[in-house]
């Protein structure tokens, strides 16, 4: 794979036609911003709201007075992580996180006058490789080689297929995400699960690109991955990316007819012939992080726990924010290539406000189950001295980890 | 102000590179191609320069795999004209590359008078740097490489530029326009292009394309390659691993045996 240029793929383009920052008060969805009753609950509950300058409720107040041009040359936005909350409070139930702050965050995002760099490489790196660390395309399936059970790739093997399993990026190439995709096949291996990869012929899903603004790079990602699944026949798409999730269910257009699961859910639908193979006792504190993605916006909070109180031994530790109210890890929305930027403009790193309050419980492990977040929780436990005190574990790797005994 | 930049794609080095079976060249079949940093560099100087004091920029290359996509990006950024150099033999090395575009820029309409043609200094398959001295060579003009902070003034018809030297020494020159740079870094990074931006001026301009002159005119090479290579593995780390008492014992042994305790 790879090779196939920005320039051979346009004319297979089919850009997303729904509301745009033109059609947005002509548009139902975009004239329910103008419910808004200036509460300040968005501001209130977001992560970034005490550093940011134009919180929703603001840029909703700028909006009515037709100042949103300050909006638009202000880099406030970039402080925006797509966590759901604001929207999740919202009272009148406004699409804040989904409508309103994808077109401002886009209007930002081609004003700027120079992009932080981190970010610019994975935008750049995410169109060339399709991956946003400027990993190998032709590399990406190379972890299932270590898998230690069969995995199938659809290029190799098309005969139709129960389950297609969309990796994504973080767990393709990254040592820890491969931890979670070796744990995850080893599962839907003992779960009989008909499951195959698309391996080197997979792409980034978009989701980042498409919520930082960058909808050129989310179109061109969607019609390359819309064009690869239609090549194949699968039952349904079960993704261990909870942005791919994201993605695919709310972002790519009406012709994404495919049934679509994430892993830890999709797992939880198992749980009676996996439950007798949870059979190592693992003594652990455990506290579950509800990711924004599969939490807030999606309301799968008790799967994951469901899960984790089938293993033996875990005792399931609450932090005060779970559920609804969960804090964000701090890498959506793009958040995963501003820590340098965040930092220069001196924000506290989420996930370092996060890892604090999962310290708190006395658990040993913060449990996970969106890639991003290993990385970042476990980046912040060193930071912050905790690495010997807790440890973090994606759902699926604990559950493996109980199979073994 | 009116701008050329030469720019060049290179091998992309985040593929495996393999030999190709003659061991004279990379495998170009395996290869991918990736605009040279360095000419990404030179690109964003002249753009710099025409938001400064206005100007038209154009930018032209030899063909080569995924030339297209840095042309159309060159454009989106702020290029005005993009041209590639087709036909010309694979694999040609920088002699020849500087020749062609030397020809090309004497020859199409509209690139000459040019008061600027900048490039970058070096490139993975031009370690020498020697494309643009060639250049500036072959069309006559005076020649001031790796350098930045390009500042022009047509009003006098002089350009200066910084050079860094060992030692944190700043050297600043003069040369009379027009004349070749070899760009080392431009005073920004090279700007983000919104892929939508790209895919609009890929519907709405077009590249130029323009025969590259017969190899017979070229003249070849008087360098040869006798053979490319990968290098070999001569040896391997080895790691200690186990509790403290059995690494250090392992490490003292190794010490010992080689006579270094």
């Amino acid at each position: 794979m790879g090779g196939v240029g920005l320039a051979e793929e346009l004319n297979t383009s089919s850009a997303c036609t729904e509301i745009t920052f033109e059609n947005l008060l002509q548009h139902p969805k975009g004239r329910e911003i103008l419910t808004c009753i200036q509460c300040g609950l968005c501001a209130g509950t977001c992560p970034h709201g005490d550093v940011m300058a134009y919180p929703p409720r603001r840029i909703i107040g700028m909006l009515r007075a037709g100042l949103l041009e300050q909006v638009f040359k202000s880099d406030s936005l970039l402080a925006c992580v797509a966590c759901y909350a604001c929207m999740a409070k919202c009272p009148r139930n406004i699409q804040l996180t989904e409508v309103l702050l994808p077109l401002v965050k886009e209007q930002v995002f081609l004003r700027l006058p120079e992009l932080p760099a981190e970010l610019h490489k994975a935008l750049e790196n995410t169109l060339r490789y399709g991956n946003p660390t400027a990993e190998s395309p032709r590399k990406r399936a190379a972890w299932a080689k270590t898998a230690g059970v069969p995995i199938r790739i659809l290029a190799e093997d098309p005969r139709p297929v129960d389950v297609l399993w969309f990796v994504e990026c973080q767990n393709s190439y990254h040592p820890r995400g491969q931890d979670i995709s070796r744990a995850t096949a080893r599962l839907f291996h003992a779960l009989g699960v008909d499951f195959a990869i698309l391996g080197n012929e997979e792409k980034c899903a978009g989701e980042c690109a498409r919520l930082l603004g960058e909808t050129g790079l989310f179109d061109t990602l969607m019609d390359y991955n819309m064009a690869v699944f239609s090549k194949y026949q699968f039952k349904r798409i079960v993704t261990s990316g909870a942005h791919a999730y994201d993605a695919f269910k709310y972002q790519y257009p009406d012709g994404f007819k495919y049934t679509l699961e994430h892993a830890t859910p999709f797992l939880s639908k198992h749980m009676d012939s996996l439950k007798p193979r949870l059979t190592r006792k693992l003594e652990y504190g455990v506290t579950y992080h509800d990711s924004c993605c599969l939490g807030r916006h999606n309301g799968f909070y008790e799967e994951p726990r469901m899960l984790l109180r089938a293993i033996p031994g875990v005792k399931l530790l609450e932090m005060p924010h779970n559920r609804i109210n969960a804090i964000c890890c701090g890498g959506g929305g793009g958040g995963m290539w501003l820590d340098t930027y965040y930092k220069s403009k001196g924000y506290e790193r989420l996930s370092e406000r996060r890892v604090k309050e999962a310290v708190s419980t006395g658990a040993d492990v913060i449990a996970t189950s969106c890639p991003y977040e290993i990385t970042r929780f476990e980046d912040a436990l060193k930071v912050l001295g905790f690495d010997k005190k807790m440890v973090v574990k994606d759902v699926t790797e604990l559950l493996s980890e109980a199979m073994e005994g | 102000m009116n701008i050329l930049v030469a720019l060049r794609m290179v091998p992309d080095v985040v593929e495996e590179l393999e030999v190709a079976p003659d061991k004279k060249w990379l495998d170009l079949e395996f290869v991918r191609m990736v605009l040279s940093e360095s000419d990404d560099h030179a690109l964003e100087e002249a753009l710099l320069i025409k938001e400064r004091q206005g100007g038209k920029v154009t930018v032209l290359a030899l063909d080569a795999p995924e030339l297209d996509d840095a042309l159309f990006a060159a454009l989106a950024k702020g290029a005005d004209r993009a041209m590639k150099i087709t036909g010309a033999e694979k694999g040609v090395m920088t002699r020849e590359a500087a020749h062609i575009l030397a020809r090309v820029i004497s020859n199409e309409p509209g690139l000459l008078p040019a008061d600027l043609i900048l490039s970058g200094t070096q490139a993975y398959d031009d370690l020498d740097g020697l494309v643009a001295p060639l250049l500036a060579d072959e069309l006559g003009l005076p020649f001031l490489g790796i350098v930045t902070n390009l500042q022009a003034d047509l009003s006098v018809g002089k350009a200066r530029a910084v050079k860094e030297y060992p030692g944190g020494v700043r050297g600043e020159f003069e040369v009379a326009l027009p004349a070749v740079f070899g760009i080392q870094a431009a005073e920004k990074p090279p700007r983000y292009v919104p892929v939508a931006k790209v895919r609009a001026v890929m519907k709405s301009q077009k590249i130029e394309s323009v025969p590259a002159p017969a190899m017979e005119e070229v003249g070849l090479s008087m360098i040869q390659v006798l053979e490319m290579m990968k290098p070999q593995v001569s040896g391997h780390a080895v790691m200690l691993e186990g509790p403290p008492q059995q690494v250090s014992n392992g490490l003292c042994g190794i010490l010992a045996e080689r006579g270094l305790l």
